[in-house]
């Protein structure tokens, strides 16, 4: 996975003089998690631009560059941090466009690892793009595999939207085929990683591999779970849930996020409004508690959605 | 002009005397080093008159407004900048076509005196279609993109930090732009301008940041909001040339804003100007200006600007009196065409809430999409103009 971001940005920044990079750690330290390696020697200061620890600065900057032209990827360290950078991207990169009268457009990238690590606690372990996805005019990206990441960081950076993309701090090692060609995913693309004619289980990001999980220890009971990653959260793609849906009759979705005002809510919403007629029981939710994360490991693995809860969920729908 | 730059009140050296730090990379923010030319370009006649006539265009068009808010044909917030014409103008008049500023929501001075029609303008104001942002925008949010105008930011000090990227993207193009940032006494505080003011010095930007010390952040006087009340001080925080300049006077704004422009250009050097400026009215058309006294706004009516340019265009012998009187004349009748214009202006249609959300681009699923009006009305609509000059030359800075 860190070898498939790099490449994407790598790539980029070789093809269009336009890309920069900015953030805390991207350059001579080579990443705080090593997505940026290497990538200072090739392009040097001023195209992977080291700062102080200042993330307001750094999403502004990538804003400002934008507007007048360059294509900025700014690194959030982890996305926990993006809460001081919210400012920016709600009220400038979001809005400028629309309270011009179309006279902006901001090109860039605002990317860094997001949810729960490995007992770092509740101020390092968070799901926040439902603060992202509640915003007209952002697009939200959540891969979950390498091949996914590398297509869809291109895409984004050659995207004229300001685009957040959350990375998963968890899958950054994680291995998968990516195509040796150049090649990007178009965003808001769903796509259906297991087939199956049982049940629906709409996941992304680090979940997606949970779902996989899940639908294997399934598969031995003869339940054919559907996995559909939606992989861009805005706009998301709902052809393919609601198609998925009308066949298997059930629906579960699980997210790593808190349950209240999420993501999976509006989904939720969205699959019993446009395919209440092919339901057979109500569409069920797998998220984490609604508390913040505790440090201890025992309550750590209680807390983020596990294989065997969504499996218990599956079995819930399908009674 | 280095002389200029001592402090008015001191608290100690107003400009570091040499480099604090020869350790950090890239090279601190130095003293000007004279290679500024001194001063601004002596004011001819024609550019003399062409500033009066701006600066009260700039009178008169909030005027109207205010009378056209309190009639209800306009809403929301107003924020007027009458008494701080000679601010946006004296800067104007230095900068370059390919320049870029962005300012804070007190905005209608700044856009006029960048030479916009000031009749989409008066539209605007009024949400008709014919507006500068399409109605979508009001009196905070002005943006003429052409000619470098970036707004028209409504979030205090947020708009800093993305100077500060327009700054990096000339450097990163080696391009010889500047950027001009406005934001008033209330912005010094909020986290932002810190955060940005600190890179523009570490990085070098060619960004004069220009903050309006109008006395009050609301009504929140500067010496209750701030520990430092010499604002244009803070500059010495961040190794940056700062300096206070007397906003009622254009001749003098000109003159300090030339030498910081010079730096910008020629050493990509950041400078701090604290312009000492009042406005008339209060912070927006809500506000009655309890906080401050009738004695203290005529003190500083005594110095206003539009009548100290008048003076010394008489002085000079550049106008009479009856010229001066005409102007004023010409003046009213162009504000009467923006009304005019505005109210003949239709209402936006519908359709206008969905558009300008996001930019026709090839990298999406449009399948995904095609259902959404947002993403549907951004295949047909792009106002984008061609104003970003071509790369030049990538890491090199």
């Amino acid at each position: 996975m860190r070898e498939a971001l790099n490449q994407a940005m790598r790539e980029e920044m070789r093809r269009d003089p336009n890309v920069f990079l900015i953030g805390e750690e991207v350059g001579h330290y080579q990443g705080a998690y090593k997505i940026t390696s290497g990538l200072v020697q090739e392009f040097g200061d001023w195209r992977v631009r080291d700062t102080p620890i200042a993330e307001e600065m750094i999403a502004g900057v990538a804003v400002g560059a934008a507007f007048v032209g360059m294509r900025p990827i700014a690194e959030m360290m982890t996305f926990n941090f993006s809460m001081l950078a919210l400012d920016t991207m709600v009220n400038h990169a979001a809005k400028y466009r629309y309270m011009s009268g179309g006279q902006i457009r901001c090109p860039m990238v605002l990317r860094g690892p997001s949810g729960a690590a490995a007992q770092v606690a509740a101020q390092h372990s968070q799901s926040l793009e439902s603060y992202f996805a509640h915003v007209p005019g952002l697009v939200v990206i959540m891969p979950s595999t390498p091949k996914d990441a590398k297509g869809l960081l291109k895409a984004a950076i050659r995207d004229d939207n300001p685009v957040v993309f959350m990375e998963n701090e968890v899958l950054y090692n994680i291995k998968g085929e990516v195509p040796d060609e150049d090649y990007t995913i178009p965003i808001g693309l769903s796509e259906v990683k297991r087939t199956g004619n049982h049940v629906t289980i709409v996941a992304w990001s680090r979940m997606c591999y949970h779902a996989l999980l899940a639908a294997e220890l399934l598969a031995k009971e003869g339940i054919e779970c559907e996995v559909v990653d939606p992989r861009t959260i805005r706009p998301l793609d709902e052809a393919p849930i609601f198609d998925s849906v009308r066949k298997t009759n059930h629906c579960v979705i699980v997210e790593e996020a808190w349950p209240q005002a999420s993501v999976g809510a509006y989904i939720s919403d969205r699959v019993q409004r446009e395919c209440f007629d092919h339901l057979d029981a109500p569409v069920m939710r797998v998220n984490a508690p609604d508390v913040p994360m505790p440090y201890s490991k025992v309550l750590e693995k209680l807390y983020v959605p596990q294989p065997e809860k969504i499996v218990d969920t599956v079995r819930q729908v399908l009674r | 002009m280095s002389k200029k730059l001592a402090p008015p009140k001191s608290r100690g050296p107003s400009v570091p005397a040499k480099p604090t730090s020869s350790s950090k990379a890239p090279s601190p923010a130095l003293v000007p080093t004279g290679k500024a030319p001194d001063g601004a370009p002596p004011l001819d006649r024609a550019e003399a008159l062409r500033l009066y006539r701006q600066m009260l265009l700039i009178r008169r068009f909030e005027e109207r407004a205010q009378q056209m808010y309190v009639e209800g044909k306009i809403g929301g917030f107003l924020h007027l900048y009458i008494g701080q014409e000679a601010i946006a103008c004296g800067i104007m008049s230095l900068l370059h076509k390919d320049d870029y500023f962005i300012g804070a929501y007190r905005d209608h001075g700044y856009t006029l005196a960048r030479g916009a029609d000031p009749k989409p303008l008066m539209a605007e104001l009024m949400g008709r279609s014919s507006g500068i942002s399409r109605g979508k925008g009001g009196s905070m949010h002005f943006y003429d993109i052409p000619n470098g105008n970036f707004g028209g930011d409504g979030i205090v000090g947020g708009h800093i930090p993305i100077a500060a990227g327009m700054g990096y993207a000339i450097r990163l193009r080696g391009s010889e732009q500047c950027v001009v940032c406005f934001f008033g006494d209330g912005a010094i505080n909020e986290g932002a301008f810190h955060e940005a003011m600190n890179v523009a010095s570490l990085w070098d930007l060619p960004i004069v940041f220009v903050v309006e010390n109008n006395m009050y952040g609301m009504g929140t006087s500067v010496e209750r909001a701030s520990a430092v009340t010499s604002l244009h001080e803070r500059g010495a925080a961040y190794d940056m040339a700062h300096l206070p300049c007397d906003g009622m006077d254009i001749l003098k704004v000109r003159n300090i804003f030339a030498d910081a422009f010079a730096r910008a250009r020629q050493e990509k050097k950041p400078t701090f100007v604290e312009v000492i400026t009042y406005r008339y009215r209060g912070h927006s058309m809500s506000d009655p200006a309890k906080y401050r006294s009738k004695e203290e706004v005529e003190k500083w009516q005594e110095k206003d600007p539009i009548a100290r340019l008048g003076v010394f265009l008489l002085a000079k012998k550049f106008a009479k009196p009856a010229n001066l009187e005409a102007i004023d004349k010409d003046v009213n009748l162009e504000v009467d065409d923006c009304i005019k214009f505005a109210e003949e202006s239709p209402w936006p249609p519908p359709e206008y809430m969905y558009e300008d959300i996001y930019v026709k681009t090839e990298t999406l699923n449009w399948r995904a999409v095609e259902r959404d009006p947002a993403w549907e009305r951004s295949l047909t609509d792009d106002r984008v103009p061609v104003i970003y000059p071509a790369h030049v030359s990538a890491g090199k800075g």
